[in-house]
């Protein structure tokens, strides 16, 4: 009786399983095949009857337009796919700024609606139902529209202490980037590494003596003197690129931009109110028993929710989240309908320009796919590192 | 090549060999021969392959290696060869798998309308006949999840023998029960086994093994270790093995 | 032997200071410090801002479609734009004249899905009752038949249209979604990954690409000649986008039925189609529900998008209507307000709906 493999056989007959199997997925393969075909075809000649060139070499040319923001250098002899870089630098401005923040607050919310307030948990209830059920699109509009009507002209901008606030947006001084910076940035990584050996070190400790020492503080504190420390040594450059008020508008400095700032709004309240319901959810579902088991312990709610509650409900909240932070991501395409120079709008303009509509806006999927696929994986790794481990 | 006739033989394993996947040899060499009208009761340590030999008489089942032949078909990929076997086989689950959005009467009556071809008034009076026979007919117009588990058992019984099986398997059909509730069971198949049907039943109910059962047969590890009348399976264990399994749960 | 009867003590009222109001006071607002405080400090900017807000929104707002009174020094908001364009906000560019039209149509059609809400109406006449009533929709809207005139689909719009494209897109994205759903699940590789790719692809990219997508590449992709309507290939962008979401909903409801009902089928002699249609299917839909209603109601919202590609419903006919009127410009916010309100009015209404058939779904469960 030896456990060899097991063998292999075939049966040739319509009335064989694998046999009516193997047919219908041929069919279906020629189908689709098919019809992707006659689409493609179709194509073709309708672009040759319109005399509508195709192919990616447009890339190279110069784009011939300039961008309103752009994180680095950007001007309009620069070639198309330096336009779609910029496109998709500020989408992940957005995106990862809007993720942050997001969170911090969609947290805050979705605990809030455990609290012991009513007046909290009545507007954790209120915020969540207002921000959910107004379209995205409308709120990026309004929070546009308020800016706009409500900040000042230029010439007439708010002062505070070097920054400038006015319908161009928030304009601050920005650090002239010198040899002093790599330093400090350095010094940053190197009190990263020194943070987490701390951490390891301050949670021995805890075991050994009992001291509870803090853990996000200090490391943060590392960090941060890290990051200074390579800044002295570096000469400690203070040049700053301040920004003064030109002819017509505010001139030097960085600015973020009246559409920079009513996209990233408007995103992070919209999503706030989705993960507010996340957590509340995850929340819920740990028992009530743990709750009442960790109040027997002698613990405070902060500890109950630190050490018991948020765990557990990390399960269930991950990978919700993870589909709210890829929302987030393609909502952020909605800036086409502000003017604030994502990659969508971008290559929209390019589509416009060029004419070539299905170059253009394959290249957008393609931006958006990878940006899906890499955050899935990244929280799918995440969420096998918390899972509870089973037998 | 498919219609060999075996005769005297109802059920005949030949050399079957299942594997799960490339590793786990679930089903080891087996030869079995039931007869028609031979009431069977399969016994043994969980993992023993019980219950993945009785479904593959019904192909839920498919095995990689041997014969299988059901009623004079032989049981391999082909379609038709399938539909016939699960035409003649019933069976009865330990989860009762009874379809909780229809009622009792519903569920009896879908196969025959929709498979059989019966109009609806011919099958609702079959199966008020069947659920006569399990005694739960006053239940036909309640849904299975407002019913006991020993009730839903019955009913899913009477389901089986709407189709008129020649065959009944049984798939630990009283380990999800309360205890009260495994007597109204066991019952309706002793009922049964007196009418003839040929039956295969895994079961840890050694008190319906001696009552019912023509023959026993013990399994460990995926092959057939003994099989006796159940007189001189539980006084007289040929096998060591069998008699450490029967020490076991015969004990105290 | 002494035995005492039992005296049953007579219930009494709770205590003051666990009861009533000033208990309630103290347990929701003062229970500890932390609730102290934030319910100073929130109170605080309530009794602030609250008052403020509701005088600029209704004491001093202008509610009468007068020009100058919105313009005046000590107006609030400016209602009056309401007033003077709601009928071009809510019905687009249809011909002024003839606005009973989509009005008659969107009240019928919305009569339908409320009742297709209802499980009591989940009858066999639903279906051909559906095709009547599109068929009367779309004779009402487009006309050119009994004394109506013809309105071309351009000129649809407002919230008749964005009704019309939710509820079209559910309904044809629904078959669409069923089959991706059970091709997910199948055991043929080809199949499976094709469909697969389908709903990863789609679920990958925004909305408005698709959008785009519709708007450009549809008509390089029919045959030489044939034009088709920017509203069909709209109503197909959407259809698409909202198919792969709500396989991905399905496919939840699919996987939670448990494998026993399939196997007890098989028994019974059920061929797959039979047994999908049967037992699997009854058991996963009536399971997602609530995911079906969340993925109109997400739709729903989604098709204000339909304002970046140039067709203008809800959105685009109010920014139409105030942006091109230079007098009423300045007052675009109340338009956008005005539209918010409708919107949440709708998704709200909807989302509670929903919750109310959760639960009646889980009282059933528990008979």
């Amino acid at each position: 009786m030896s456990s060899s493999t097991p063998p292999k056989k075939k049966y040739w007959s319509w009335r064989s399983q694998a046999f009516r199997g193997l047919v219908y997925q041929v069919l279906a393969v020629l189908a689709i095949v098919g019809v992707g075909w006659f689409l493609v075809h179709n194509t073709l000649v309708n672009m040759r009857m319109r005399g509508i060139q195709s192919g990616f070499d447009f890339l190279t040319q110069p784009a011939g337009f300039d961008i309103g923001e752009s994180l680095f250098a950007f001007s309009s002899e620069q070639s198309y796919w330096r336009a779609i870089l910029v496109g998709v630098s500020n989408t992940l401005r957005v995106a990862i700024i809007g993720i942050v923040l997001s969170t911090v607050i969609g947290t805050v919310i979705g605990i809030g609606r455990f609290s012991r307030s009513i007046l909290v948990r009545g507007l954790s209830r209120v915020y969540v139902e207002m921000f959910r059920n107004i379209p995205l699109l409308i709120q990026l509009l309004l929070w546009y529209v308020v800016l706009t009507e409500v900040l000042p002209v230029s010439s007439e901008a708010i002062t505070l202490s070097g920054m400038f606030l006015s319908k161009g947006g928030l304009s601050y001084p920005v650090p002239v980037w010198s040899f002093g910076y790599y330093l400090a940035g350095a010094g940053v990584l190197v009190g990263l590494v020194a943070a987490g050996f701390y951490r390891r070190w301050a949670q021995r400790s805890f075991e050994v003596t009992g001291q509870v020492r803090s853990l996000f503080w200090m490391s943060v504190v590392i960090v941060l003197l890290g990051g200074l420390v390579g800044w002295l040594v570096g000469g400690a450059p203070t040049e700053l690129d301040r920004p003064f008020k030109g002819e017509f508008s505010i001139e030097n400095g960085a600015a973020l931009t009246p559409e920079f700032l009513a996209v990233l709004i408007g995103l992070v309240l919209y999503t706030a109110a989705f993960i507010a319901e996340v957590v509340r959810g995850g929340i819920q579902s740990v028992s009530r028993g743990q709750s009442e088991a960790a109040s027997a312990l002698g613990l405070n709610r902060i500890q109950e929710m630190r050490l018991v509650m948020l765990p557990q409900a990390m399960r269930v909240i991950i990978p919700p989240v993870t589909n709210q932070y890829l929302n987030l991501t393609k909502n952020s395409s909605l800036a086409v309908a502000i003017g604030y120079p994502d990659v969508v709008s971008v290559a929209n303009t390019a589509l416009n320009q060029t004419g070539r509509a299905v170059e253009c806006i394959s290249v957008v999927m393609l931006v958006y796919l990878t940006t899906s696929l890499g955050t899935s994986l990244l929280m799918n790794w995440y969420n096998s590192r918390a899972a509870i481990k089973e037998r | 090549m498919s219609e060999t006739k075996t005769t005297h033989s109802m059920i005949t394993f030949d050399k079957v060999n299942k594997w799960y996947g490339n590793n786990f040899h679930v089903l080891r060499d087996i030869d079995l021969s039931v007869a028609k009208g031979e009431r069977i009761v399969i016994c043994g340590p969980s993992g023993s392959g019980k219950s993945t030999l009785i479904r593959c008489i019904n192909r839920l089942e498919e095995h990689q290696q041997g014969r299988l032949v059901v009623d004079g078909t032989e049981l391999n990929d082909d379609v038709k060869a399938i539909d016939r076997v699960r035409k003649e086989v019933g069976m009865v689950f330990q989860q009762f798998n009874l379809f909780p959005h229809l009622t009792v009467l519903e569920n009896l009556t879908l196969s025959p309308m929709w498979v059989g071809k019966l109009p609806k008034k011919e099958a609702e009076e079959k199966a008020m006949a069947q659920l006569n026979r399990v005694r739960i007919a006053e239940q036909a117009n309640k849904y299975p999840l407002q019913l006991s588990g020993g009730q839903q058992q019955r009913v899913a019984i009477a389901r089986a023998l709407c189709l008129k099986p020649k065959i009944m398997l049984f798939d630990e059909p009283t380990s999800a029960l309360d205890p009260e509730m495994v007597k109204e069971v066991l019952d309706v198949m002793i009922a049964m086994a007196d009418e003839g049907i040929t039956m295969l039943c895994v079961t840890h109910e050694m008190g319906f093994a001696r009552a019912v059962a023509d023959r026993v047969i013990f399994m460990d590890q995926g092959q057939i270790v003994e099989q006796n009348n159940p007189h001189d399976f539980f006084n007289n264990p040929q096998n060591e093995r069998s008699k450490d399994f029967l020490s076991k749960i015969l004990g105290h | 032997m002494n035995t005492t009867t039992f005296q049953p003590i007579a219930a009494r009222p709770a205590p003051a200071n666990t009861s009533g109001p000033l208990a309630w006071i103290k347990a929701n607002l003062l229970a500890d410090w932390a609730t102290a405080v934030s319910t100073l400090v929130i109170g605080g900017v309530l009794l602030w801002y609250v008052p403020q807000i509701l005088n600029w929104a209704f004491v001093k707002a202008v509610w009468l479609p007068s020009f100058d009174a919105c313009q005046g020094k000590d107006a609030g908001a400016c209602w009056g734009v309401i007033s003077e364009k709601y009928r071009l906000i809510i019905f687009g560019r249809y011909p002024f004249e003839e606005q009973w039209r989509p009005l008659v149509a969107t009240l019928i059609l919305t009569g339908l899905l409320v009742l297709s809400c209802m499980r009591t109406c989940w009858k066999f006449w639903l279906a051909p009752l559906w095709l009547v009533v599109l068929a009367v929709y779309f004779l009402l809207m487009y006309g050119n038949v009994l004394n109506l005139s013809k309105v071309d689909t351009e000129r649809w719009g407002g919230l008749p249209l964005t009704i019309l494209l939710a509820s079209l897109s559910l309904i044809m994205s629904f078959p669409i979604a069923l089959l991706i759903a059970l091709g997910r699940r199948s055991n043929l590789p080809a199949i499976r990954s094709f469909c697969t790719v389908y709903v990863e692809l789609i679920r990958g990219v925004p909305l408005i690409s698709v959008l785009f997508m519709a708007s450009f590449m549809f008509p390089l992709f029919m045959p030489q000649g044939l034009q088709i309507d920017v509203l069909v290939r709209v109503l197909a962008g959407i259809t698409l986008f909202a198919a792969a979401y709500l396989a991905e909903v399905i496919r939840g409801g699919l996987q939670a039925v448990p494998k026993g009902q399939t196997e007890a089928a098989a028994t019974l002699g059920l061929s797959y189609w039979q047994t999908q249609r049967k037992i699997v299917l009854p058991q996963a839909l009536s399971m997602v529900v609530p995911g079906i209603m969340n993925s109109f109601i997400g739709t729903f919202k989604d098709t204000s998008l339909v304002t970046i590609v140039s067709l203008y419903e809800l959105t685009g006919s109010m920014k139409l209507a105030i942006s091109s009127d230079a007098d009423w410009m300045p007052f675009i916010m109340e338009g956008y307000l005005f539209i918010a309100l409708i919107y949440f009015i709708f998704c709200y209404g909807m989302s509670r709906y929903s919750q109310w058939v959760e639960k009646q779904v889980n009282k059933s469960k528990l008979r």
